[in-house]
């Protein structure tokens, strides 16, 4: 692994883990650049992005406060 | 005005949600949810409308079920350690040797549209059920309870490295199962 180059499957692993430890410079500044450069990669990320604010919406119930079940 | 009682009860029902979800046994789940009724009910408040009361639920039922998890400290062993962060778990995406995808991954689409959506909820929800008991039950202290990772291991008897191990695990399941069961037949 060079020191910023990373394929598509370790980018990914990096946007999983991102969701809950701070990345390392050399990972987040390797992150970004695949990202500008990748075409998948992109919608991975969205998906791990949404799946974050669908947890924040779970958490608060925002969806099914007036439901009475 | 509804008795503070009656009020109570019909809450039962997602708080039992919540506390299953979390504690993955059903018993343990009655006993935290009994508990938080008994609580609230020692000490009654009048609350503006339901959702505040909801809140307040919420709030002991969290203590509730943290004190269980703590009572039944060795039934709730942390899920077995893998070897390392990306590994086997990295396989259920289909990557080519080169580290390529193999196909691009699904467009989730607009996710103000998507979290609008009352039935990729039902999905989230089954798909957390889906997780192995130990697996959901960190990932939700995590995300329900919202522990820190300190607090985690220490609740856990686990280390740092096993706890992003873990979560990194119920992540990758989460999605694949959200790709499955709601974007697989959602988009065509």
């Amino acid at each position: 692994m060079s020191l910023l180059r990373r394929t598509c499957r370790e980018a990914a692993a990096l946007l999983v883990a991102r969701e809950d430890r701070s990345l390392d410079l050399p990972d987040h500044v390797a992150l970004k650049l695949h990202l500008m450069a990748c075409k998948a990669c992109p919608k991975f990320e969205q998906q791990v992005l949404t799946l974050r604010a669908a947890m924040t919406q779970w958490r608060h119930y925002a969806d099914e406060d007036d439901v009475s079940k | 005005m509804e008795s503070f009682e009656n009020q109570l009860v019909e809450h039962r029902g997602y708080l039992m949600r919540f506390a299953r979800l979390q504690l993955r046994n059903d018993a343990w789940a009655e006993d935290a949810v009994s508990e938080t009724l008994l609580a609230a009910l020692s000490k009654p408040q009048t609350f503006g409308n339901r959702s505040q009361l909801k809140t307040w639920l919420v709030g002991i039922l969290k203590h509730k079920v943290i004190d269980m998890i703590r009572v039944h400290t060795r039934e709730v062993s942390a899920p077995d350690s893998g070897d390392d962060l990306d590994g086997e778990e990295m396989d259920r995406l289909d990557f080519k040797a080169d580290g390529h995808f193999v196909s691009e991954p699904n467009d989730w689409g607009d996710p103000h549209q998507t979290l609008q959506q009352r039935q990729f909820f039902q999905v989230l929800d089954a798909c957390m059920e889906r997780l192995p008991p130990a697996l959901g039950r960190l990932f939700l202290m995590r995300e329900w309870l919202e522990l820190s990772s300190p607090e985690i291991c220490k609740e856990l008897s686990m280390t740092s490295t096993n706890l992003y191990v873990q979560l990194h695990r119920a992540r990758l399941r989460l999605q694949e199962c959200i790709n499955i069961n709601w974007f697989g037949k959602h988009s065509a």
